[in-house]
């Protein structure tokens, strides 16, 4: 592959990417709408195009038609800053995703990730922690009460809940052996899924996401009922639609991460003996990943739809008495397991 | 004291026990439930489309009925504003000059009736005092309006139309027990009306 062709490739791959998160997110909250109707015996959007389908732009338009207001008290740069950092956060994390197998093109190997890191892992929860700082500036800068409220509830809570969740991924890593996601998503192949061997490191991590992605039950950030929105209080246009988006792209990553840690990524039970083209199983790979993590970004709204917020309290015992000493078992229990049968791979 | 129903449990403080601690179990039971709402019939009913099932008897927008030659029935006598709880009735009475006989049934006749549909409570009592079979309640809803003053109704919005066709129908809630009643001998000038029914 000469040079010029690996730019454009890398540069198609990182656009669809792109676009396919923001198309996602645009949907998410449609789907939203329509499961939290459907749960409530109500129909949802239904209007604006069949099914309501063009719902997600009405409701951008809408968002970019808005008034614009930056309080005159706030600090006007970190205003700004704050869901610009949330939103580029949220983008960046799916550049280490593997979205499917390579595909085999004229003699070149073209895989479906942006970039094989061999720190997949760690780069996401860095980028996770950066995350925080989006909610945080934009919170303090809005300089309101609530705001700031909504600003410490979201760093103290997901600070808490990355302690458990890197506690959770340590294990899988000591399981795995590698950090590379490209290289975990590979070796899950038929029922080799990591959930087999990591059920409390996926139920850990699976409480941690609902944490990190401030969803409820853990959405105290925002909650509506107490802090009038949280740290978004202040925001109004397209700079609360940022927060929102973030929001969800944040969720439709989640359920990558997910589906790629635990539950196979792009893999399927059986599909290898069917003795399909490379190139088709690949996108029959993209497919199934895509399958997993539509079923996620449903749970996310399922959980939503069934679940009461936290106390604040309770949520702080939630992830510093419960989670965290159990993560750690989690990975006593992993050693253990491993010192006696070896790597179980 | 009677319980109101069955379900009524007593509160204990008692510990939870770990089962109850994990949580797990109570949020699938929770997770099951919302499950089965998601693929149950839906209630809504999608209004301009479809429009809610209403009862034989339902009492909405009112309508002053005209007689079969198409003269007005009502005679502005003000019992139906009399009767009236929320005091939403108002009229002005006028004496009907020669050549108007087509046009109203009486002598007299309302030349101003109006319904306030703000202060209406839709219970019917107007159509119950009315002597002439003039006032009926009918299954129509009231329309909406952005200004109050929009829903003080007058003459051209109650009277229903000259046209034969076009009469609206309020056989449902003058049922024959009604129309019974209405032959008493104090209603005995409507006889040709309710006769009729028979």
């Amino acid at each position: 592959m000469t040079f010029t062709a690996f730019l454009l490739y890398k540069a198609l791959l990182v656009l669809i990417v792109f676009t396919i998160s923001l198309v996602i997110a645009m949907y998410s909250t449609y789907a939203e709408r329509k499961v939290a109707a459907f749960m409530q015996d109500r129909l949802g959007p239904n209007r604006a195009g069949p099914f309501g389908l063009l719902q997600p732009l009405a409701d951008g338009v809408k968002m970019f038609m808005k008034e614009e207001i930056i309080p005159t008290v706030s600090s006007k740069f970190l205003f700004i800053l704050g869901p610009s950092i949330a939103m580029f956060t949220s983008c960046i994390t799916g550049a280490v995703i593997p979205w499917g197998p390579a595909l085999h093109i004229g003699g070149n190997v073209y895989p479906l990730q942006v970039t094989d890191i061999n720190i997949g892992i760690l780069y996401i929860m860095a980028i996770t922690s950066i995350g925080v700082y989006g909610i945080m500036i934009g919170g303090w800068a809005s300089n309101n009460k609530y705001s700031l409220l909504g600003a410490l509830r979201a760093s103290s809570q997901m600070i808490s809940y990355e302690i458990a969740m890197g506690l959770a991924i340590i294990a899988l890593v000591m399981h795995t052996g590698t950090l590379s996601l490209n290289k975990i998503a590979a070796m899950q192949t038929g029922w080799h899924w990591n959930i087999v061997y990591q059920p409390l490191g996926f139920v850990i991590f699976l409480i941690c996401a609902f944490a990190e992605t401030n969803r409820t039950p853990f959405d105290l950030p925002e909650s509506d009922s107490e802090l009038i929105g949280g740290y978004h209080t202040e925001y109004s246009s397209m700079k609360l639609g940022f927060y929102l988006f973030a929001e969800y792209i944040n969720m439709f990553i989640s359920s990558a991460i997910i589906s790629t840690l635990y539950f196979g990524g792009y893999h399927m039970p059986f599909i290898e003996r069917l003795g399909m083209p490379e190139n088709l199983a690949a996108i029959l790979g993209v497919v199934f990943l895509f399958a997993k993590i539509f079923f996620f970004i449903f749970f996310f709204m399922w959980v939503r739809w069934t679940l009461p917020r936290f106390r604040y309290d309770q949520l702080m015992n939630l992830g510093w008495k419960v989670l965290i000493p159990l993560s750690m078992f989690n990975i006593a229990l992993t050693g253990t397991l491993m010192w006696f049968f070896g790597r179980l791979h | 004291m009677q319980a109101l129903t069955t379900r009524a449990k007593v509160a204990v403080n008692k510990k939870m026990s770990f089962k109850e601690r994990m949580y797990i179990p109570a949020i699938l039971g929770g997770l099951s439930i919302t499950l089965r709402h998601f693929f149950k019939k839906k209630v809504t009913i999608q209004y301009p489309e479809q429009t809610r099932e209403f009862a034989p008897v339902y009492r909405g927008h009112h309508v002053l009925k005209r007689d079969e030659n198409g003269a007005e029935r009502c005679t502005a006598c003000g019992l139906c504003a009399v009767a009236c709880p929320a005091e939403a009735i108002t009229m002005v009475a006028a004496e009907r000059k020669k050549g108007e006989e087509a046009l109203y049934r009486e002598e007299k006749y309302a030349a101003v009736y109006e319904i306030n549909m703000l202060r209406c409570i839709f219970c019917g009592l107007c159509e119950e005092a009315c002597p002439k079979e003039a006032i009926f309640l009918t299954d129509e809803m009231v329309l909406t309006d952005y200004a109050r003053k929009g829903f003080v109704h007058g003459k051209d919005k109650l009277v229903e139309p000259m046209d034969k066709d076009k009469r609206i129908d309020v056989s449902k809630r003058q049922t024959k027990e009604v129309a019974e009643f209405k032959t008493h001998p104090e209603f005995a000038h409507n006889q040709v009306y309710t006769k009729s029914l028979k």
